[in-house]
Formats: structure tokens, C-alpha cells, sequence
């Protein structure tokens, strides 16, 4: 870390021992049964995790937001990744409320969701429009003092299970420039929740379709301005992404711990697996690649806190963390040998879950491609 | 591409057929209820494939290495397990083929001929004696004219459901790797217990077992080759063996890389198919290239086996590291070009992503074979 802040190091004590102490014995089970426990949710709430991005006065963290939520997701990520994405996914659902939102509204809905423990979720992706945002398709209509809204979205994480939905729609016919984010809240008529997906990790939390029928909405769950959601999107992105380098570190350091531990109590051909060379390369190479990622991922958060452009480096932080979490994970189970691929050890659940960090907020080829935009035009 | 004799071509069609019609469309299944391929075994047995290296005499199919590598190869584009099936078939049957005393061979071999639906293993791997084979604790005494056997295995392919199955045991432990010997036991002896079959990350079709020996009695006649011969055994159905092991990486990774080449044709993104854009096109060609390379290396191997070259050693080595490592790369890439599709369980691509885990662990991890190959380069 690279803050003297007293109060970050406090709160990565409590969250550290908290996630060991009562996430990593249920983690297991979590990936078998496909549902974060109602006790993991509860004691992300207690310990304020839920709301941390939210203002101070609806129990968001007085500084240091965006590091404080990267610190969070890292220490749960090491033991399991599925519980991580619920604070990732309940301030990426959130963030466009919080940044959009008008007062009247975030009076009327952040009490509620702090009350009442409210999930949030994100529904952009669509079918027709993954990487390629500007293709969405689902439409929202001004029809006197409301938007009706009609569409299909696609892997919504906490889709089934959330109470608030942020929702990108088109506006006008005007590629990226017509888009806009709405607040659509649970029990809307028209809004229902299709397939729920079955995948390959990252099991504890739900992910479904989601269908918007003639979805009518009051015109104040506009949030920020019409047609400039694209952009919203892209400055939400400067923080999810960094959440999303956090999870990937925390998976990377997950397994490295377990690997190492392992190298020290096999045996074989005579000596501790730690002491063959070839074991020292991997957990060298291993070891690098996450303080790169932590360096990374953590200079962007500070950078974000202090308000300052941290595009490129929240692209290089999610880029090099989650390309870095599949090689340690995939290390990690070589290192078990037949071990390391039975179902009674966490790092082939580490593996599986590893793989969605490389895809999800921007795939890491859009990642580069950030990257290399965000080079170019300063060079210009 | 290499030239195929006629044979191999008829062959192949018989077996891409098999693959369209029976194989590929309970792939899925398979992995999701982990079920042993029942509909594969009679398949086999009726073409007359489940004794693929069964020499003629013995009423076997002789394929030969490289046709049966082939015909691997084209099953693993589309069920890696299936092909697990076939590889563990040779398993149990090389160790007797290669140092079996006539007697012994007449006594088993002709009990695989033709349709014969009777299933082999081989047990060598122990909990602590992975990598580390000469690490192994279980022991065969001999008393008057039998061989009493105490021990345990694990992780062993068909376990639970082999008919005859070659079993590595210690008969004069201070001797090291010429104190190994090779044993045949039939399925129903007493003192064969057992243990529970393991939940593995991938390969779910196939059945790994835990086995336990207590006081079990053989005859003495079922020593396969004299004492002391069991370790260079087992190294030499190792070395052949990877050659499959190889070859189903390969197969995995083409079948991927199938599927990620028609969802970039498929998938429209920023207004054309992906296909178009060139960080896609260069995924694509490092992918096909991997595949490729690892194809004709397995094929150099496997013809190398076949000529009873001493090359065949450095070969299977080296095809076994690249092409299972190529199978990991290739298989991830794939689920990235499939993005969040990827991730879900409905498009193959994440299971084979998961199968090819196994490949760079079973048969010799890749440690011990770059070992094997490092030093066939360097020391001999």
C-alpha cells in the first residue's frame, strides 16, 4: 500500500480478518450452491462495504472511497472471489445514481437501500452489444412526465436479486450520443428477469437476462443528461476498473498463498516441493506479477480519490491484474499437480473464477485499446 | 499437412462420424452430470476401437501410435473425456503388451479382442508419490505362490470400473526404481477396496477413483515380467502414452479454436463481424499457429514410437509440454473471444477450457516432462 493513512490500515485489519475469519470457510460452499449466504451479505453490510462509494451521509466513507473499495474486494478476493463482486457489482449498479443522479432522487432511493440492505445491478450489455456499447438497442421514450422503456439485456450480475437497476437506454439515433442511464427499481411492471446463467465461475452470484416491457418510469429517474450516458459510463468505468484489478489481485494472491503453503508441506523426490528450482521460478514469477498488479491498481484508486484522470492507468490496473490472476491461477493448480485439480481444493475455484476478471468491465482487448488512446492523444 | 495412408483416412472417417452423430451432442451432458461415457464404451467396443494398440494376434485392432493419436485427437475436439476413455484403455493394456510373458499375455490379452467391452487401468499414482513415482509405500510380498499386496492409490483413471487393471507395487523397497514391480488384478479380488471417485474441475466424464489394497491375494503367475521390472514399465507406457496425452490437448485446443473461428464470423460488433478487427485476427493466428505446431509434433512423436526410434523419448516429451500447454493458452483465448458467452457453461468453450487443465498435469506434469526432455538434450 502506499498510504501512511492510519484509517486505511485499520480498516484493512478489520476487513482482513473478517474475510478469513467468516468468508473463507463458506467459500466452498458458496461456488457449490451458486448463492452468496444471507450471513456474507449481512456482514458486508455491517462492515459498511456495501455503501462505501455512496456519500458520507447515506454511509459512504468520508475519503479515500475508491482505494478503501479496491482494499475491500482485494482481501475478500483472496478467499472468495463471488462475495468480492458484490461490493463490485452494488457500486457499479450504484454509480450511475451517484454521479447522476438529481438530489431529489438520491434522497428518495439511497435511505432505502441502506435500510432495507438494497442490491443494485448494472444492465447494459445486451445481446448485440457486448465490447460494442454503442450498439444498444434498448430504447427509452419520453412520453409526457414518464420513459417507457423496452429491451433486452444480458448477463446481469444480481439481475434475480437486486432492488435497483441502472439501466443504459437509447434516447436518439445517435450512435454513442444517444444513450442514456435510468433508474428502474424492483416491481416496475414490465420488468422481469429471464435465464438464469450457468457458468463457469464466480457461481456465488446470479447472473441473468433481464427483460424491460413497456417499462414506465417517472421522468426524474433520468440520470445525468439525455443522451450523455455513454459518457457517464466511461467515467464510471476510471473506478469499476480498478475494483475489477482488485478482485483479479485478490484471486492472484488467494492462490499464491495457497501454492506456497503447498510447496512447503509436500514432499518430493526427498525434499519440500518449495525447494526445487522449478518450483522457485513459478512462485518468482507469481510474486512479480502481483506487486506489479497491486502497484498498478492502487495507484490508480489514489489517483481517483484525489480526483485526478486515472483512465490509463485504471485500463493498465485491470489489464495486468486479471492477465496476471489467470497465470497464477493456472500455476497455482500445476503446482497441486492432480491435487490442484480435484474440487476438495480452492484453487481450481480460484481458476475458474480468475477467467470473468479478463472479460467483464471492458474485455482486456478494449482495455488495450484504451490504453493505447489514452497514449496517443496525449502525444499528439 | 502430413500425408495419411488410406487406412488412417477410412479410419478417421469412421471416427469424425461417430463424433458428429454420438459423441459431440453428449458432450455437454456429460460434463454437467458427470457420467461416465456408457454410450462411448459400447460404441467403441462394437467398431472395435476400445483395444486400439491390441496387437492382431491377441485379436486387437493394432491401430498403431499415429492413428490412434489421430483418431484421439479427433474425438477431443469435441469430448476430451471420451477420449480419456480410449487413452486409458491402452493404459492397463501396454504395460502387459510391452512385458508380459507369453503365458500372462494368453492368459489376458485375448480377453479384449474384437467387441470386447471389458475396461483396464493402471494404478501407480499414491497420495504422496505424484511426480515422485519411486515415492510410492504400497508393497507386494510374496508367500508360497502368491503375492499379497497392501497399499493405496489415487486419482486412477477407470479405477472402480476396470475389469483388469496394472497395479506398480514395492517388492524390495531399498532397492529404489529396480525394486518396483508390475502386477494384473482382475476386478473382484478380495482385498480390492474401493474408495470414493474424486470431483474434478474438468474431464467430469471420466472416472477417477481412490483405491485401497488390504491383504489382497494374487497368484503369484500374475507378476507381469520378472520382479524388479516394474518402474522401466511404467516409464515405458509413460513415454507412450504422453504421445496421447498430446494428442487430446490437441484436439481440445482445435475444437476451441473451431468455436471461437465461427463466433467471430457470427459476431457483429462496432458494425461488422468481429472476424474484421485485427487484435481478433491476431488472437486467431497465434491460436491456429499453437495448434498447428503442437499437431505436427505429436505427429513426429507418434511416429517416432511407431519406429521404435530413440528419439520417441525427447518427442513425446516435448509434443506433450507444447501441446498441452498450447491447449491451456488456446483454450482461454478462446473463451475471451466468446467474451461473457464464453463464460457461460451453454457454449462448450468453458469446459474445454477446464479439460485442458488436466493435460498439463496427468501423464507427467509439465515440470517432469521439460525435466525428461532438459535432460535427454542436454545430459545423454
Amino acid at each position: 500500500m502506499f498510504t501512511d493513512s492510519e484509517e486505511i490500515r485499520i480498516a484493512t485489519e478489520t476487513i482482513r480478518q473478517a474475510a478469513r475469519e467468516r468468508i473463507a470457510p463458506v467459500a466452498a460452499n458458496i461456488d457449490a450452491t451458486g448463492e452468496v449466504t444471507p450471513e456474507v451479505l449481512s456482514l458486508l453490510w455491517e462492515l459498511g462495504l456495501m455503501t462505501l462509494v455512496f456519500p458520507p451521509e447515506y454511509g459512504g466513507a468520508e475519503q479515500d472511497q475508491g482505494t478503501l473499495l479496491c482494499l475491500a474486494v482485494e482481501e475478500i478476493a483472496k478467499h472468495c472471489a463471488a462475495s468480492a463482486l458484490m461490493l463490485i457489482i452494488q457500486a457499479v449498479g450504484s454509480f450511475p445514481l451517484l454521479h447522476g443522479g438529481s438530489p431529489e432522487l438520491l434522497k428518495r432511493v439511497l435511505p432505502r437501500m441502506l435500510e432495507n440492505r438494497e442490491l443494485a445491478a448494472y444492465l447494459v450489455s445486451e445481446p448485440g452489444a457486448g465490447s460494442d456499447v454503442a450498439s444498444i438497442r434498448t430504447t427509452a421514450v419520453r412520453e409526457g412526465d414518464e420513459y417507457v422503456i423496452n429491451g433486452t439485456k444480458v448477463f446481469s450480475t444480481n439481475g434475480p436479486v437486486a432492488s435497483v437497476y441502472t439501466v443504459l437506454a437509447r434516447t436518439s439515433e445517435n450512435g454513442r450520443n444517444g444513450l442514456s442511464f435510468f433508474l428502474v427499481e424492483r416491481g416496475t411492471a414490465g420488468l422481469s428477469v429471464g435465464k438464469v446463467e450457468k457458468k463457469l465461475g464466480q457461481r456465488g452470484s446470479k447472473t441473468s437476462e433481464m427483460y424491460l416491457d413497456n417499462v414506465r418510469i417517472p421522468a426524474g429517474n433520468l440520470l445525468g443528461e439525455e443522451n450523455k450516458g455513454f459518457h457517464l459510463a466511461m467515467k464510471d468505468f476510471d473506478m469499476s476498473r480498478p475494483a475489477i484489478g482488485a478482485q483479479a489481485l485478490g484471486i492472484a494472491q488467494g492462490a499464491f498463498d495457497q501454492m506456497v503453503r503447498h510447496s512447503r508441506e509436500r514432499k518430493t523426490f526427498g525434499q519440500q516441493l518449495c525447494e526445487h528450482q522449478m518450483i522457485q521460478q513459478i512462485i518468482a514469477d507469481s510474486a512479480t506479477k502481483i506487486e506489479a498488479s497491486r502497484g498498478l491498481i492502487y495507484r490508480a484508486s489514489a489517483l481517483y480519490d484525489k480526483g485526478l484522470r486515472n483512465t490509463k492507468l485504471a485500463s493498465m490496473g485491470k489489464l495486468f491484474a486479471s492477465d496476471a490472476a489467470m497465470q497464477i491461477t493456472t500455476d497455482a493448480i500445476q503446482v497441486f499437480g492432480g491435487y490442484g485439480y480435484m474440487q476438495d481444493y480452492p484453487v481450481e475455484r480460484m481458476f475458474r473464477d480468475a477467467k470473468l476478471t479478463q472479460i467483464f468491465e471492458g474485455a482486456n482487448q478494449i482495455q488495450r485499446l484504451v490504453i493505447a488512446r489514452e497514449i496517443l492523444k496525449d502525444a499528439v | 499437412m502430413t500425408q495419411l495412408t488410406e487406412e488412417q483416412k477410412l479410419t478417421l472417417d469412421m471416427v469424425r462420424d461417430v463424433v458428429q452423430r454420438e459423441i459431440a451432442p453428449r458432450a455437454l451432458e456429460l460434463d454437467e452430470n458427470s457420467l461416465f461415457p456408457e454410450h462411448a464404451r459400447d460404441l467403441f467396443a462394437q467398431l472395435e476401437l476400445l483395444n486400439p494398440l491390441l496387437p492382431a494376434e491377441y485379436g486387437g485392432s493394432e491401430l498403431g501410435v499415429t492413428t490412434l493419436a489421430l483418431v484421439l485427437e479427433e474425438i477431443s475436439k469435441a469430448c476430451a473425456s471420451t477420449a480419456l476413455l480410449l487413452i486409458a484403455q491402452t493404459d492397463g493394456m501396454l504395460p502387459i503388451i510391452h512385458g508380459g510373458s507369453p503365458e500372462l499375455k494368453q492368459r489376458f490379452l485375448p480377453r479384449f479382442a474384437g467387441t470386447s467391452k471389458l475396461l483396464t487401468a493402471i494404478a501407480a499414482t499414491e497420495p504422496n508419490a505424484g511426480s515422485d513415482l519411486l515415492a510410492m509405500k504400497t508393497r507386494a510380498e510374496k508367500k508360497g505362490d502368491r503375492y499379497v499386496i497392501n497399499g493405496q492409490k489415487c486419482f486412477i483413471t477407470n479405477g472402480s470400473v476396470a475389469d483388469v487393471m496394472v497395479v506398480y507395487a514395492y517388492t524390495a523397497p531399498d532397492k529404489g526404481s529396480k525394486g518396483i514391480s508390475a502386477f494384473v488384478v482382475e476386478k473382484g479380488t478380495p482385498g480390492l477396496v474401493y474408495g470414493r471417485n474424486e470431483h474434478k474441475m474438468g474431464m467430469r466424464g471420466s472416472i477417477n477413483s481412490e483405491l485401497f489394497f488390504e491383504n489382497m491375494e494374487i497368484p503369484a503367475e500374475n507378476l507381469l515380467g520378472p520382479e524388479g521390472t516394474g518402474f522401466a514399465n511404467l516409464m515405458q507406457t509413460l513415454s507412450t502414452n504422453r504421445v496421447f496425452c498430446a494428442a487430446q490437448a490437441v484436439g481440445i485446443a482445435q475444437g476451441a479454436l473451431d468455436i471461437a473461428m465461427a463466433h467471430c464470423r457470427d459476431r457483429v460488433q462496432f458494425g461488422k463481424p468481429i472476424a474484421h478487427l485485427a487484435p481478433v485476427q491476431f488472437m486467431i493466428a497465434d491460436m491456429a499457429t499453437k495448434v498447428e505446431a503442437a499437431r505436427l509434433l505429436t505427429r513426429q512423436a507418434a511416429r517416432a514410437l511407431d519406429a521404435n526410434d530413440k528419439s520417441a523419448v525427447l518427442y513425446g516429451s516435448m509434443a506433450k509440454t507444447f501441446a498441452s500447454d498450447s491447449a491451456m493458452s488456446v483454450t482461454t483465448d478462446a473463451v475471451q473471444v466468446l467474451g461473457g458467452s464464453g463464460y457461460m457453461k451453454e457454449n462448450g468453450v468453458e469446459r474445454m477450457m477446464r479439460d485442458a487443465k488436466l493435460t498439463q498435469i496427468y501423464t507427467g506434469t509439465n515440470q517432469i516432462t521439460r525435466m525428461v526432455a532438459g535432460r535427454a538434450l542436454l545430459l545423454q
